[in-house]
């Protein structure tokens, strides 16, 4: 067990220093430094004056070092088109994207495995079908397309919900949150719904099909036979061996979630990371590129890590393999 | 079902008649769905090829434009020009069909190409992998099961943000289109690579790979000329997959603006165009690439899970 964990967290912080060096590189060779900080007017005294503040004149390896030092630290620069510290622009965007991924997510689970549940046991009826069809659409549906149509038939068409934008935060200490005020909720649904939607598909489909496997399983059988209500038995014997697949695909879809986030900002020009980031690119503002490339790797490499160890806990029959190997 | 009780004739068949006898002929001639969706991919693919002789207009030539046309509804004549345009205009007065059927190319282009890419790099690393062992595969794998954490329309975003970055902005706007079709195949290649390695283990332990290195034949071919041709049909499932993936994310990316540039819209583009005018009611110049997008990524979608079904003999 203690080797296991040992050799899967070796494993993430070399993806670690690996991201981490790819992110330093873009620092290093894509654009110069000294040319975005002196202007015209500079002189060859300047540029080495410069170079030597800045630790340029060292060798890679030292340089990669300090720069890792800096990242851990939270130091990342100061972004070529703000003019201000990295580290303090995604302080302020984080709370809109970590809200928005949390109630998607949120839905994603809780309405992923309940329609997947319903759609199992109601196999046949139309209600499941239904469902079924729709949810065919939506997987094939591209996300920026869903957040349109939602905006269009929300917002242009029923003028019931904004269609842009947090509506009015408060702020609590560093957080500043939508949850607290009826424009915030408001503001909150259309891209909840749109970035929420594919993850829901995926765990409804999911759920469904580990549902009727389980479902055939000679212990259901039994259990019914032992004459247990239909709920307990769904519930209580079926849905609970369902749930590893559902756990990892779940963990691993958080990362999505926060991926796809990129998209659902934009389409709503919701003030998070991932519209920063959309507009680094287009800006190519370096420090901010590097430090969300940074962060979401230390996140997606968390929750692979969790996914991972998780699982090891839930199914005893992994802990006989990884002492097998 | 009378077609299928013929009776074999008694000359050689000819190639034709041999694949239309196929199993494969056979589910793709019972399938509706994969009929209807391959006749909408030859459609689309045909208006592609031929957009400058069916359009009606050239969207790219400015000599052809007047402003005068600009927002013209489908269908209805445009009040000072009296000019009607069959899917409206944009606000430049270019001509919506039009820039579609341009749109249509460039995303096709796009897509077959990055995936093409994809294609060979994960193939030539798959095989690689499988047939020398040892610390290549280790190495080739480990790389793409880091790379398969990341979603991959956030590894193309990476690229084509960081190949951006160094290219000289002259150059950008003309270089958008390659770095593009780059970004998506990079982020794409770890499918076929998996794939063909799983495959290609196997097919390396059989007797005809050994065969050939008995009589002397080098690494390469034998990976080329022997095992590549008995682990394509799978990567043929991957490929028309991955062609749904990546038009989708070609169409995200240029929806973002970190894709096509205006100067070369793909559908992505056009979308990004037209949701600006959303709100002022001409829906027009959103709707129709929309829909284009939405028939070709749903017909290769559906297209690819018909091939799937059919190329697995498991599943018959």
């Amino acid at each position: 067990m203690f080797a296991y964990i040992v050799r899967r967290m070796f494993q993430s912080v070399i993806v670690l220093l690996v991201v981490g060096l790819v992110a330093f590189s873009m620092f290093r060779f894509v654009g110069d430094p000294i040319d975005n900080m002196l202007g015209q007017e500079r002189t060859q005294a300047d540029i080495d004056r410069l170079r030597t503040e800045l630790g340029l004149d060292q060798p890679f390896p030292v340089q990669y070092f300090k720069f890792l030092k800096g990242a851990v630290q939270g130091d990342f620069g100061v972004s070529y088109r703000q003019g201000r510290p990295v580290s303090t622009i995604l302080i302020e965007r984080a709370p809109a994207t970590l809200e928005l991924a949390f109630v998607s997510g949120f839905l994603a689970i809780t309405m992923g495995i309940a329609l997947g549940v319903f759609t199992a046991i109601r196999r046949q009826g139309i209600a499941a079908n239904v469902i079924m069809t729709v949810s065919l659409l939506g997987v094939s549906l591209p996300t920026f397309l869903i957040g349109i149509l939602l905006i269009y038939v929300f917002s242009i068409e029923l003028g019931w919900l904004p269609s842009f934008g947090r509506g009015e935060t408060v702020k609590i200490g560093n957080w500043s949150t939508g949850f607290l005020t009826a424009s915030g909720l408001k503001a909150l649904i259309l891209p909840a719904i749109t970035l929420g939607l594919y993850q829901m598909t995926l765990i409804m489909r999911l759920v469904r099909s580990e549902m009727l496997e389980v479902m055939r399983a000679d212990y259901v059988r039994f259990a019914r036979a032992r004459g247990l209500s239909d709920r307990v038995i769904n519930f209580r014997h079926a849905l609970k061996n369902t749930l590893v697949p559902v756990i990892t695909i779940t963990g691993l879809q958080l990362g999505s979630i926060i991926a796809f986030a990129i998209i659902t900002e934009t389409v709503f020009q919701w003030p998070g990371v991932g519209l920063l980031f959309i507009n680094a690119i287009q800006f190519v503002d370096i420090p901010v590129m590097a430090a969300y490339l940074m962060l979401i790797s230390v996140m997606f490499v968390t929750i692979n890590l969790i996914v991972d160890l998780l699982y090891y806990a839930i199914d005893p029959r992994m802990r006989v393999d990884a002492r097998a190997t | 079902m009378t077609d299928t009780i013929e009776t074999p004739p008694s000359a050689p068949k000819s190639r034709f008649a041999k694949f239309w006898d196929s199993d494969f002929a056979w589910s793709f001639r019972h399938s509706p769905v994969a009929m209807v969706a391959s006749l909408v991919v030859v459609i689309l693919v045909l208006a592609a090829i031929f957009a400058p002789l069916i359009a009606p207009y050239n969207p790219f030539d400015p000599a052809t434009l007047n402003l005068m046309n600009g927002f013209t509804p489908p269908g209805t004549p445009n009040a000072f020009t009296q000019e009607t345009f069959l899917l409206g205009t944009d606000d430049q007065g270019r001509d919506v069909f039009s820039t579609i059927l341009y749109g249509l190319r460039i995303s096709l282009f796009v897509g077959a190409s990055a995936v093409l890419l994809a294609m060979i790099i994960g193939v030539i690393l798959g095989l690689m992998a499988a047939y020398y062992g040892g610390w290549i595969e280790t190495l080739i794998m480990r790389i793409a099961d880091v790379q398969l954490t990341f979603p991959a329309i956030l590894v193309a975003m990476l690229i084509f943000g960081i190949a951006k970055g160094v290219t000289p902005p002259e150059y950008r706007n003309a270089m958008a289109i390659y770095v593009l079709i780059i970004a998506i195949a990079l982020s794409d290649w770890v499918q076929f690579a998996r794939v063909v390695r799983g495959a290609a283990l196997v097919e390396k332990n059989k007797e005809y790979v050994q065969a050939a290195r008995l009589i002397g034949r080098g690494s390469i071919p034998i990976m080329f000329r022997h095992i590549l041709p008995n682990v394509l049909s799978p990567v043929l499932v991957i490929a028309t997959i991955s062609l749904a993936l990546a038009i989708i994310a070609e169409a995200t990316l240029s929806f973002l603006g970190v894709g096509a540039p205006p100067t070369q819209p793909s559908l992505g583009t056009l979308i990004r165009i037209g949701q600006g005018f959303l709100f002022s009611g001409e829906w027009w110049i959103l709707f129709f690439p929309a829909c284009t997008l939405l028939a070709l990524a749903l017909s290769v979608n559906l297209l690819g899970d018909w091939l799937r079904d059919a190329l697995n003999p498991k599943l018959r």
